[in-house]
């Protein structure tokens, strides 16, 4: 029973529809965690396409992942699940109190976020160059049907453009959570935010961990 | 009466004090009444608007050819009346809304409101009527595949789930749980947000060259990959009103788990928190991947892919230019995945709407409270494994079809046991035959037919000729017009006086409800005539071209004169809603002695911030209509046993 509720109401930064910190913990986590099924089905739905279609031009599909530089994208991985250590290290430094900490590994979170996407951007580019980005200017001088390895770079942009644009969403909101870490927001009995957007950060990284081998690495020895 | 509870802080926090601005109060509301709403209001104008497109290919079905009359003239109008109208509109209504205005004044103001207003409407329908849609005021096929396309989309995604889901769930379900608010108010006041300008680029989209979407509702490539620029607009729209919604159900799922009032065990949960519950868990697992589908369909109409493209598509006689490739058939699956479980969403909060007025007007608890809740589970999950019933005719395979056809054969029996359990639990009860008891009660047998006739539907062997047949559209009209409709019409009469604090005319209630009932008879079972004897749906003329339809095709004046008196009907309802909100009969907390908590623990409107004047502890079922072993007539969910 709370009998003294406001002035505790706001040093726990507890809202108004809330009884109690357990409960404002909990239902964060339990909205985050629901969010997080939507985006299993709307990535399930880009993953089921995938399956369609390479069941379809699996040919097509060998060949394209041939195209793609299996170095930067394993670095790319490597990158990302640093960025994951580094969340989860903020979350830490949250739950403990060390505000400074928790600012330096969500800016640390934030520089790896931008590697990754820098080097994706390196990767796009080579694709342009080649011409095999879908479009009229896409070709293919393999024995391959064009549409068939043109159907590969159709998902592989597609997937990882939304899988991208999950990482810039991501890093806009870690900069938020920095500046209100800096300023101090959050407490050992406040830090729902940062482990909220944790979940998210560590979501988009278990993405990429699907799409590396689906696209770089599926068929690459055959 | 009640033990002391413990004084709520959100009640003790905003008790009062503070006056917030307009646009916080009542345009970016973090407050569940407020947004549900928000949501009601702009539901209905698309429910009306969606009607009116309706009404317009209803013009053309009966008279093919003919100029729409009335409307024709106002659509060559200049703009100034327009822009005129609109800012009479903004004045009248900013004086009303400082509330100054009394007497004379203030009717004269409330009348140029009601005039600009219906003005504007009948202007916004009437400029559809462009010389590129309909010279002369005759409707052009093209504009008519407009109409066809955007009153399927408006009607389920702009009017019936907004209404039942962010109106009807949002404002009462917290209220039903005893919360003081929704988990996230934040990301309820976001869900408002996207869902109007979804469906402001939905209603822009009949003004860009070309016109709406024009491939269907359902928007099937690769028509819907070649058509017109409508399609990118509606594909925008359509990401937008999915975010609102997967929003919406997150708040909806947290909410329910989170927030129930103390005692509040999940079987004790009135039946319509159970199906919204289930519908936020379809909309949940079902729209994401549609907007995946969505966002590859955008990719293939701007970026140059082609997901939904296959080779060598041949258009007016030409080869297409595209890489090809891809299969029309993975939008059909991706969507229907959706779309199947939509079709629940339209249903499941309207039975709930219906179970809360019955058990409340029948005086008896609900028969089969369990068995309903167990139903509704097993159709929630029965429903992600019906779909491709929707696709018997693109020659998938005996074996899937049978698969599909058996789930869709079982699906039927927990819609079955609701509908039976709703009927039962009128036996013996002292039925009041109020308004919102009339709609629901009419929306029983309106429901039976709408799912009895689905069967043959969901039959491989005898969907093949019923198939796109206006069977097909009788059989769902019935399921969402005379059943999710009535039953949102009963929710309405039902909830008004706790939205407002006044009671809507019952006479002007029961003059809205037998003409309805009759005129959308009138409308939808000559469909089923038509259908059985093979006349498609989507014809431009009604049949008139084909041989088999001239037996029939004196069915389509009947049909669109049964429309004309629907909307007729409504101007009753109409009345009667703006009137009673000022107008109606006063009343108390709890005017239809109900048991659940939004009636017998909060005032009418509930409390601005926080609902509950004190935190309910539930002590009892939903039900508890004339115990036996007490001399009241009626027990509240949180009140204590009398000794």
């Amino acid at each position: 029973m709370i009998s003294d509720a406001k002035p505790d109401r706001q040093t726990w930064g507890l809202d108004h529809q809330f009884d109690s910190v357990d409960q404002q913990r909990e239902s964060s986590f339990l909205g985050m965690w629901i969010f997080l099924v939507t985006e299993i089905m709307f990535f399930g739905g880009l993953f089921a396409t995938y399956i369609v279609y390479r069941g379809q031009n699996t040919d097509g599909f060998v060949a394209g992942s041939h195209e793609l530089d299996i170095t930067l994208g394993a670095v790319n991985t490597a990158v990302l699940i640093g960025s994951s250590l580094t969340m989860a290290l903020a979350v830490w430094a949250a739950q403990t109190d060390r505000r400074k900490a928790t600012v330096w590994f969500i800016l640390a979170t934030i520089l790896l976020g931008g590697v990754f996407l820098g080097v994706k951007v390196v990767e796009y580019g080579a694709k342009f160059e080649h011409h095999l980005v879908p479009g009229p200017e896409f070709h293919w001088p393999g024995p391959e049907k064009t549409e068939s390895v043109q159907m590969f770079f159709n998902l592989y942009f597609l997937m990882t453009g939304l899988h991208a644009l999950h990482m810039i969403i991501g890093i806009g909101i870690l900069a938020v959570l920095a500046w209100l870490a800096w300023r101090g927001v959050f407490s050992a009995s406040n830090h729902n935010l940062v482990e909220g957007v944790g979940l998210y950060w560590h979501f988009v990284d278990i993405v990429w961990i699907f799409l590396f081998p689906l696209l770089y690495l599926l068929g690459r020895s055959g | 009466m009640s033990v002391p509870e413990k004084q709520p802080a959100a009640v003790a926090e905003h008790h009062g004090h503070h006056e917030e601005p307009f646009w916080k109060k009542y345009i970016f509301s973090q407050d569940h009444k407020v947004i549900g709403l928000q949501y009601g209001i702009t539901a209905l104008f698309f429910l009306m608007f969606g009607f009116c497109l309706m009404l317009l290919m209803r013009w053309q079905l009966a008279f093919p050819g003919k100029p729409v009359p009335l409307l024709g003239g106002l659509a060559s109008m200049s703009r100034l009346f327009i822009y005129g109208a609109l800012l009479i509109l903004a004045i009248a209504a900013v004086y009303l809304l400082r509330g100054r205005a009394t007497g004379a004044v203030r009717g004269l103001a409330v009348a140029v409101v009601t005039l600009a207003s219906v003005f504007l409407f009948v202007t916004l329908v009437a400029r559809l009527l462009s010389d590129a849609n309909a010279p002369g005021g005759i409707i052009l096929p093209e504009f008519y595949n407009q109409l066809g396309a955007m009153h399927g989309t408006i009607m389920v995604f702009l009017a019936v789930v907004p209404l039942l889901v962010g109106a009807f769930g949002n404002y009462v379900l917290p209220l039903q749980i005893g919360a003081p608010d929704m988990a996230f108010p934040k990301l309820n006041m976001a869900s408002y947000w996207c869902y109007l300008p979804g469906g402001l680029v939905m209603l822009m989209s009949f003004f860009v060259p070309g016109g709406a979407a024009n491939s269907g509702w359902t928007s099937y490539p690769p028509l819907s990959n070649i058509a017109t620029q409508g399609q990118t607009w509606w594909l925008f729209g359509m990401v937008l009103l999915i975010t609102s919604s997967l929003l919406g159900s997150v708040n909806f799922i947290t909410t329910v788990f989170q927030l129930r009032a103390k005692g509040l065990s999940f079987m004790r949960l009135p039946f319509f928190c159970w199906a919204q519950l289930v519908t936020s868990f379809l909309l949940l697992l079902a729209f994401p991947p549609l907007e995946a589908a969505g966002i590859l369909q955008l990719a293939d109409r701007l970026l140059g892919t082609s997901f939904f493209m296959p080779s060598g598509l041949v258009v007016s006689g030409q080869v297409l230019d595209v890489a090809g490739g891809g299969s029309p058939l993975l939008w059909q699956h991706l969507f229907w995945f959706l779309a199947h479980p939509e079709v629940y969403v339209l249903i499941l909060p309207a039975m709930g709407i219906v179970a809360e007025v019955i058990a409340n007007n029948t005086r008896k608890p609900l028969w089969g409270y369990k068995a309903m809740v167990y139903a509704t589970i097993f159709l929630g999950f029965m429903s992600f494994i019906v779909w491709a019933h929707h696709m018997f005719l693109t020659g998938m395979g005996t074996s899937i079809s049978a698969f599909f056809q058996t789930t869709t054969m079982i699906i039927s029996v927990p819609s079955v046991v609701i509908l039976t359990a709703l009927l039962i639990s009128l036996w013996g009860g002292s039925i009041r035959f109020n308004t919102p008891m009339l709609f629901a009660l009419a929306f029983l047998p309106m429901f039976g037919i709408g799912g009895l006739t689905g069967l043959p539907l969901g039959l491989a062997p005898s969907d093949i000729h019923l198939h796109d047949t206006y069977y097909v559209i009788g059989h769902f009209h019935y399921v969402v017009a005379p059943g999710t409709i009535f039953a949102i019409f009963a929710g309405i009469y039902y909830w008004f006086p706790k939205f407002t604090g006044r009671k809507m005319s019952e006479a002007l209630g029961k003059l809205h409800f037998w003409p309805s009932l009759i005129a959308i008879n009138c409308v939808f079972m000559p469909m089923f005539i038509q259908g059985l004897a093979g006349v498609s749906r989507r014809l431009y003329d009604g049949g008139q071209q084909y041989a088999h339809a001239q037996e029939v095709l004196h069915w389509n004046a009947f049909m669109s004169a049964g429309a004309y008196m629907l909307l007729l009907a409504q101007i009753p309802f109409i009345f009667n809603f703006f009137w009673s909100m000022r107008r109606g009969e006063k009343v108390g907390a709890n005017p239809w002695q109900a048991t659940t908590l939004e009636w017998a623990a909060a005032p009418s409107p509930p409390v601005a911030h926080g609902n509950f004047p004190q935190v309910p502890v539930v002590v009892r079922g939903p039900y508890e209509y004339s115990p036996p072993d007490e001399d009241v007539e009626f027990l509240p969910q949180h009140t204590p046993q009398q000794a």
